[in-house]
């Protein structure tokens, strides 16, 4: 694995005194798409909350380019080149498509290159030059995911922090969207942390692969190796292993347990 | 024929008189509104900021000798600076907490003003000279330069806000502030500098208005405190949360005063001028809760 660019050290996050996660320690080397994968609850919003800096934890380091970050705001640990794309969209809801992508590139002076940023995020979402004036409430939840992204790729990041991109998404735009989730990859060296529900699409996107379950990590590999472990097959692609008689085991338990 | 000439004009004598005074409560409700868009926060020392404002540009004027103008702005500065400095040091401990803790801070807030100028300054009541003593007459109406100000000066600087929040960046980082202060955080807004920007500017904003209304009111310490309630009527008239509201709520609880006070009289009321607009809130609140330009506030779950 090439040097990581981001890397988080045992942290424990904790809500009050609910303690969300328990020792969490990753490595995302720059330049890949590295995926957390996991269930409802199973503390991957609170993870990528620790990283860009809105939730600081008790315990454990985040390092980015060697770099300690774990106790910075959140605008400063932007200003490194995180940008975070958060679950749920959090557009500005009154401001116009195009107002919302400059709020993106509101740490950069270089007016010229956000410009012909501008034009690249519309070269990706067409649908976003065509509604570039429109309030952004206004737009559709997968529209407004393409702006979410589009927005926090006119920081020009270095690291991409995706939490649950697919939400509440159709199939199709799920596709559309990690598609070019797996373009700005590629085209412009973005590192990505994506975290995700949906193992399917993760998986066949991402490098790299860790498991979360109640706020720690139980399995960690590249991600072609993850899509052939029975337990990520049962449990987070619903694939089911057929016994030899077409019978199941009623009840399978999970190797990690 | 003679008295219906005098009637039309007192008509428009109230309305002219009405819109001035109407104006003074808009720039105030303005304040409450942008201070509550960005923090959810209310601030009750609204017009006592407004008091030390009229306050300090009298210092400058007759007792430093300055020009009205340079002590116009230099009043401005002195109370924005001054309003960031109270957000920075002691409303920002309060964020959070619940509304009550922040109603009481920013009443104590204002009476704590109020204190500091009586013992400055003295209970007196002072006359602050402005350029703006002339008058001029249309047939039987009279246009007194004080209130031609007042009107000119709120749309002057109306313009100039509209201006700095939809066409500069940091104006529309602000919008963006108020509309999702998490996702404000993740594009590298400095939020907690916009909140102290944000106490600037109405505080400077309440200065511009204590400084128009002293020729009307004359300067004393109890200036702010009528103009603060008024002003909260017309904020939550307009639709609390919505600026053009805090406007026009403004400019309509200052004709429904005027307009009380001046037919109300002659029937034998005497004390309608104070408690109209707030009749006119309590329709308002009856036929319209959302006032006028709010939205109801429905909640996506």
């Amino acid at each position: 694995m090439a040097e990581p660019i981001l890397k988080a050290t045992n942290i424990e996050t904790y809500y009050g005194p609910i303690m969300a996660i328990r020792g969490v320690s990753f490595e995302v080397a720059a330049g890949s798409i590295v995926t957390i994968l996991g269930s409802n609850g199973a503390g991957k919003t609170t993870v990528l909350k620790t990283v860009c800096g809105v939730m600081d934890p008790q315990k454990g380091t985040v390092a980015f380019e060697g770099r300690e970050i774990q106790r910075m705001d959140p605008d400063k640990v932007m200003r490194l080149g995180i940008s975070h794309v958060p679950e749920g969209r959090e557009v500005f809801p009154f401001l116009s498509v195009r107002e919302n992508l400059r709020m993106g590139a509101y740490t950069r002076r270089d007016a010229d290159e956000v410009a012909r940023d501008l034009e690249t995020v519309f070269g990706y979402f067409p649908v976003l030059q065509a509604r570039a004036d429109q309030r952004a409430g206004s737009l559709s939840g997968g529209e407004q995911q393409m702006l979410a992204i589009s927005r926090a790729l006119m920081a020009r990041p270095k690291v991409m922090l995706l939490d649950e991109p697919s939400l509440g998404l159709s199939p199709k735009l799920v596709k559309d969207i990690f598609d070019i989730i797996v373009r700005i990859n590629r085209e412009r060296g973005v590192t990505i942390l994506l975290v995700e529900q949906n193992a399917n699409m993760a998986l066949s996107v991402g490098d790299y692969g860790y498991v979360l379950e109640v706020g720690r990590i139980v399995m960690a590999d590249t991600c072609a190796r993850l899509v052939e472990k029975e337990d990520i097959k049962e449990f987070y692609l619903g694939i089911k292993d057929q016994g030899a008689r077409g019978q199941r085991r009623w009840k399978k338990r999970k190797t990690w347990r | 024929m003679e008295t219906r000439r005098g009637r039309v004009s007192d008509f428009l004598q109230l309305t002219l008189n009405g819109v001035a005074v109407g104006c003074i409560y808009g720039l105030v409700a303005l304040g409450f509104v942008l201070i509550y868009k960005a923090t959810e926060l209310v601030n009750f020392a609204q017009g006592d900021l407004l008091m030390l404002g009229a306050f300090v540009c009298y210092m400058a004027v007759v007792w430093w000798g300055l020009d009205y103008w340079l002590a116009f702005v230099l009043a401005v500065v002195t109370i924005a600076a001054f309003g960031a400095l109270l957000d920075r040091f002691v409303l920002r401990y309060v964020i959070g907490q619940p509304q009550f803790a922040v109603v009481m801070l920013t009443i104590g807030l204002g009476s704590m003003f109020r204190t500091f100028a009586s013992v400055t300054w003295g209970s007196e009541i002072y006359t602050l000279p402005t350029p703006f003593g002339g008058v001029w007459h249309i047939g039987s109406i009279t246009l007194s330069h004080q209130y031609l100000s007042i009107i000119l000066g709120t749309l002057a600087l109306c313009g100039a806000l509209y201006a700095f929040f939809n066409w500069t960046r940091i104006g529309i980082a602000m919008q963006a502030t108020s509309q999702n202060q998490l996702a404000a955080y993740y594009m590298g807004i400095p939020v907690k500098m916009i909140f102290s920007l944000i106490w600037a500017i109405s505080a400077g904003v309440a200065t511009s208005a204590g400084v128009l209304l002293a020729p009307v009111t004359l300067i004393d310490t109890n200036m702010g405190l009528a103009v603060t309630i008024k002003a909260f009527a017309a904020a939550v008239l307009g639709g609390f949360g919505s600026i053009p509201g805090a406007l026009v709520g403004g400019v309509v609880i200052g004709l429904v005063e005027l307009y009380a006070g001046g037919y109300a009289k002659p029937l034998g009321i005497e004390d309608w001028k104070d408690t109209a607009p707030y009749v006119a809130l309590l329709l308002m609140l009856i036929v319209r809760p959302q006032g006028l330009f709010g939205s109801l506030g429905r909640k996506k779950v």
